[in-house]
């Protein structure tokens, strides 16, 4: 296992503790180029298309997947960042997060915007980045790509782009980052 | 009724020792072991209790007329005598003032109605307004022995030094509540460095002091007496005690909750905690305790302040000033004289026997209507006589108080020493703590 | 002390944390950008009812805060003082009880007594309180703002990001209070902030206007203001009150302005970066001079706009904040 980038993902979540080591930071990498390709295939102009990562997971694949949209069709793809904190159902479950950065800039009317996430699970996080994007204009489409879907979906969401479909248990956790994927449980802090 | 008191510790006049006190028809017959008492008498078992004479309080501010929401004549002695009171001075700010025979009878013929001495203190300027002198002669011939503006303070100095000449061929005593108001700028606590940062309009201990001075200076002047009420500053009680000893017809009092309550309760913004004089620093707090050890102070005065919660539970600055103090006196003594039996003689020195001879209550003192107060227990005196248990601890709570208000600062504090027993004029009038 | 306002009352600077401080300058680094969003507004208090009780008058705060709780969803009660039933004698009790019976989970209030805001909370203890200015005592989310204003114009200048500095750029921070110190709540407020966060705060005023026992507060007391001006990174002046220039706390305020005002001569004298506040309404020509008040060094303007972001942090982490143990 590697060491250094499992501390960079238990920087991520503290009370991780892990398992196994499902994917590579090679594998993370195969998979975003890939999607990249799945992204390209499935829309019709790379111009209109605006890669938008959830904080804080989603940012660092956001990112990664727009400069390999730029790599392959030679067009600089936009990309954002999105905190969709204050839009959150749970709000009265979860204790309030600190906001961290949201970067969207420009008016999204008309635009393909695909939005990234590193772990796909209830679906909670990405109804609540649906209605975010609204208060940034009309998408023409919004499409979703996430690297790991663990299922336990509690919404009609489903992701147009998966680095891995992984069958989890629901007292199992998951840790995504460009370093690498595991699987573990959540400690209690 | 007869009564006889079974082994309790009687504190006489500086000595104390476990015998029996007997009384019969409003009076001390007999005070010595084993008394075999008539056929009928009411025995009470009273073992490591304390039986001294009972406690006379300078400082009751009765509210009635005017302000019967908050306490009248009746309620109020039924505080004073949970509290271990046979008598109780009432203050003279009623609306109206007690500026008059008129007034102050009034109040009389309440207090009459009730088992204990109620004694009146008359307004020393008419309406309290501080402009020109109320009729204290008139007053002194029914009785009233201590004349006040108390609430404020005689302010104007000339008028001050008329009230003293005039008050002395009288045989009445000037109590003056020492504050000069415009350096207190209607401040609502102790000025220092916590007032500074709560924001609130500090009245600075120089308030009291100057006041003091001054009137010190003017009873010099005029060979009249004065009392001092609520002295709340170490300075205040030193400035006393040498003018005292420098001969002049001087006297003072210290208010319980100054004995055991500093500056500090006021960072709770808790308007329970405002009162004027207001509570000082911690080092102020223990200069009192230390000078009513020594002996330094004549009286404790409950300054008992009740107020309707309307008045009351307002923001800091705005609430009315004052607190309880009847009922829950003589136990924050005994905690401030430390809380043991050595203590004794000391506790009946600043609760009774000083205060009785400030309000000319004594037995030998010619008095109206009243019985004597303050004595030695012994017989031949008149049955005022109180039981205070010194092994029992209590729990303040305001909702089981006798006065009619409920604003006690201490709420939830839990006191050593309670009073059990009052016998007031030869009654039986508190009985294990609770009234007859 | 409070080491994170998160479902907390927010009653006064001087018992928060360096912690708690800091949370709440990050969390309106997030809300200044929602604020330059074309829509204004997040549902994260969608459903809340927040209570704005002004006792006192200030248009300025209360639109500040009444603009920051309508832009996290949550529905405003605002009560108009003048037409309040407090007029007719109600107690301060009274009206709050009769405002909670409305169904609020926040109440923003100002009132001319110290401490009025703490008694609230011990009328409510079910509704978050937050202080909107109380008599001398406080007026914590001025102090906040005017914190999160220095720090934005530092790490500007850095080129940094506010969230990233914690508060590293008020280490050493020199930092001037001019004016009516004795009757401010923004002064207390302020220099909590401040002092709690690493600055080195010194005073300045007619010796009247100083705080009685100032010498206990956390602070150095200037006696000549011209003596330190060169000294200091940030200059903060304060509302004189007119009143107070009537002859009881100074002559009169055309010497308060010869000795205290902040004219065009001495604001040549501070350093090139120096910062001005003013945390308003200003009476320009008596603490401030009108061109001082207007030069690029005066950052006045960007408090008033920096109140909406961070009296929607207040709220957001108060209120929202407050779930986390209703859940548990």
């Amino acid at each position: 296992m590697d060491v250094s980038s499992l501390r960079d993902a238990r920087l991520r979540d503290p009370t991780f503790v892990p398992r196994s080591q499902l994917l590579s930071a090679d594998d993370v990498a195969r998979a975003l180029r890939r999607m990249a390709h799945e992204v390209i295939e499935h829309v019709r102009d790379v111009d209109q298309v605006v890669v938008v990562g959830l904080q804080t997971g989603g940012v660092d694949f956001a990112r990664r997947l727009a400069d390999g949209l730029t790599e392959i069709t030679g067009r600089a793809v936009r990309w954002g960042s999105l905190d969709v904190a204050f839009y959150r159902d749970d709000l009265a479950r979860n204790p309030a997060p600190i906001p961290a950065t949201t970067r969207i800039d420009h008016d999204l009317t008309n635009q393909t915007v695909v939005i990234v996430d590193d772990v796909l699970f209830t679906g909670r996080t990405v109804r609540a980045a649906l209605n975010a994007l609204t208060d940034w204009g009309r998408p023409r489409v919004v499409q979703l790509a996430v690297i790991v879907d663990r299922g336990h979906r509690e919404l009609p969401i489903r992701p147009d782009y998966v680095g891995k479909n992984l069958p989890t248990s629901l007292d199992e956790a998951i840790v995504a980052t460009l370093a690498g994927v595991w699987i573990g449980t959540k400690g209690r802090a | 009724m007869n009564i006889v008191l079974r082994q309790g510790l009687v504190v006489a006049d500086g000595s104390a020792q476990v015998t029996d006190v007997l009384v019969v028809e409003g009076k001390i017959v007999e005070v010595a072991p084993g008394i075999e008492a008539p056929h009928g008498t009411r025995e009470l078992d009273v073992r490591d209790c304390w039986v001294g004479p009972g406690l006379v309080d300078l400082h009751a501010h009765l509210r009635e007329p005017g302000r019967e929401e908050a306490e009248t004549v009746a309620s109020g002695a039924r505080a004073a005598a949970l509290g271990g009171y046979t008598a109780i001075v009432a203050m003279p700010n009623t609306e109206p003032a007690l500026d008059t025979v008129a007034l102050v009878s009034y109040v009389l013929e309440r207090g009459a109605r009730t088992p204990l001495d109620v004694c009146v203190a008359g307004a020393i300027t008419q309406g309290r307004r501080g402009e020109l002198l109320a009729p204290m002669a008139e007053m002194a011939a029914v009785g009233v022995r201590l004349f006040t503006d108390d609430g404020v303070g005689v302010q104007d100095p000339s008028l001050m030094r008329r009230a003293l000449t005039y008050a002395r061929p009288l045989g009445v005593r000037l109590a003056q509540h020492a504050e000069d108001e415009r350096l207190a700028d209607g401040g609502s606590m102790n000025e220092g460095p916590l007032s500074s940062r709560l924001g609130l309009v500090g009245r600075p201990a120089l308030a009291e002091e100057l006041m003091v001075l001054r009137d010190l200076e003017l009873v010099a002047l005029t060979g009249g007496s004065m009392h001092f009420l609520h002295l709340s500053t170490a300075r205040s009680v030193a400035l006393v005690v040498a003018a005292r000893r420098a001969g002049l017809a001087v006297t003072c009092e210290v208010a319980p909750h100054h004995l055991t309550l500093d500056e500090g309760a006021c960072a709770s913004f808790d308007p329970q905690f405002k009162v004027h004089p207001p509570l000082r620093t911690s080092a102020d707090v223990v200069a009192l305790r230390t000078a009513l050890v020594a002996g330094d102070v004549d009286a404790v005065a409950t300054d008992h302040a009740p107020h309707a919660p309307e008045q009351k539970d307002l923001p800091f600055d705005e609430a009315a000033a004052g607190m309880l103090g009847l009922e829950h006196a003589a136990s924050l003594v005994f905690e401030a004289l430390g809380a043991t039996d050595a203590s004794a003689q000391r506790f009946f020195e600043v609760l009774s026997r000083g205060p009785a001879r400030i309000a000319q209550l004594r037995h030998d003192d010619v008095r109206i209507r009243h019985t004597g107060h303050g004595g030695a227990v012994a017989a031949g005196e008149d049955a005022n006589l109180v039981v205070f248990d010194p092994g029992v601890t209590w729990v303040v709570d305001r909702h089981q108080l006798a006065s009619r208000a409920t604003n006690t600062p201490y709420e939830g504090r839990t006191l050593r020493g309670r009073v059990r027993a009052t016998i007031a004029k030869g009654r039986l009038v508190v009985d294990d703590g609770v009234l007859t | 002390m409070i080491t994170s306002i998160r479902g907390q009352n927010l009653l006064s600077l001087d018992e928060l944390t360096r912690d708690a401080i800091v949370e709440v300058l990050d969390t309106a680094e997030a809300f200044v950008e929602v604020n330059r969003r074309t829509i204004k507004k997040v549902p994260a208090l969608r459903g809340r009812v927040v209570a704005s009780i002004f006792f006192e008058e200030s248009t300025r705060t209360r639109l500040s805060f009444e603009t920051a709780a309508k832009r996290l969803s949550a529905d405003v009660l605002s009560l108009a003082v003048a037409s309040s039933s407090m007029k007719k004698g109600e107690s301060l009790r009274d009206t709050i009880g009769t405002v909670d019976a409305l169904g609020i989970d926040a109440v923003v209030m100002r009132h001319r007594s110290s401490g009025a805001a703490l008694q609230v909370s011990r009328y409510v203890p079910h509704v978050r309180v937050i202080n909107g200015g109380d008599g001398l005592h406080q007026h914590p989310t001025q102090g906040l703002l005017d914190a999160f204003t220095i720090r934005q114009c530092l790490a500007e200048r850095r080129g940094v990001v506010g969230t990233e500095t914690g508060a590293e750029l008020f280490a050493g921070l020199r930092v001037l209070i001019v004016g009516d110190i004795r009757h401010s709540r923004v002064a207390r407020s302020d220099i909590a902030a401040y002092v709690a966060l690493g600055a080195a705060v010194r005073v300045a005023a007619p010796a009247t206007l100083l705080p009685e026992f100032v010498e206990q507060w956390p602070v150095e007391v200037v006696t000549d203001f011209d003596e330190a001006i060169e000294w200091a990174d940030v200059v903060a002046l304060l509302r004189l009150q007119r009143e107070r220039g009537s002859g009881s706390f100074v002559p009169t305020l055309g010497e308060f302005t010869t000795t205290y005002g902040l004219s065009v001569g001495r604001a040549r004298r501070l350093r090139p970066e120096a910062i001005i506040m003013h945390p308003g309404p200003m009476n320009r020509g008596v603490e401030i001079d009108s061109l001082v008040a207007d030069s690029p060094a005066a950052v006045i303007g960007r408090q008033v706009e920096n109140g909406v972001p961070v009296r929607m942090a207040v709220l957001y982490l108060s209120i929202a904040g407050a779930d986390e143990e209703r859940a548990s």
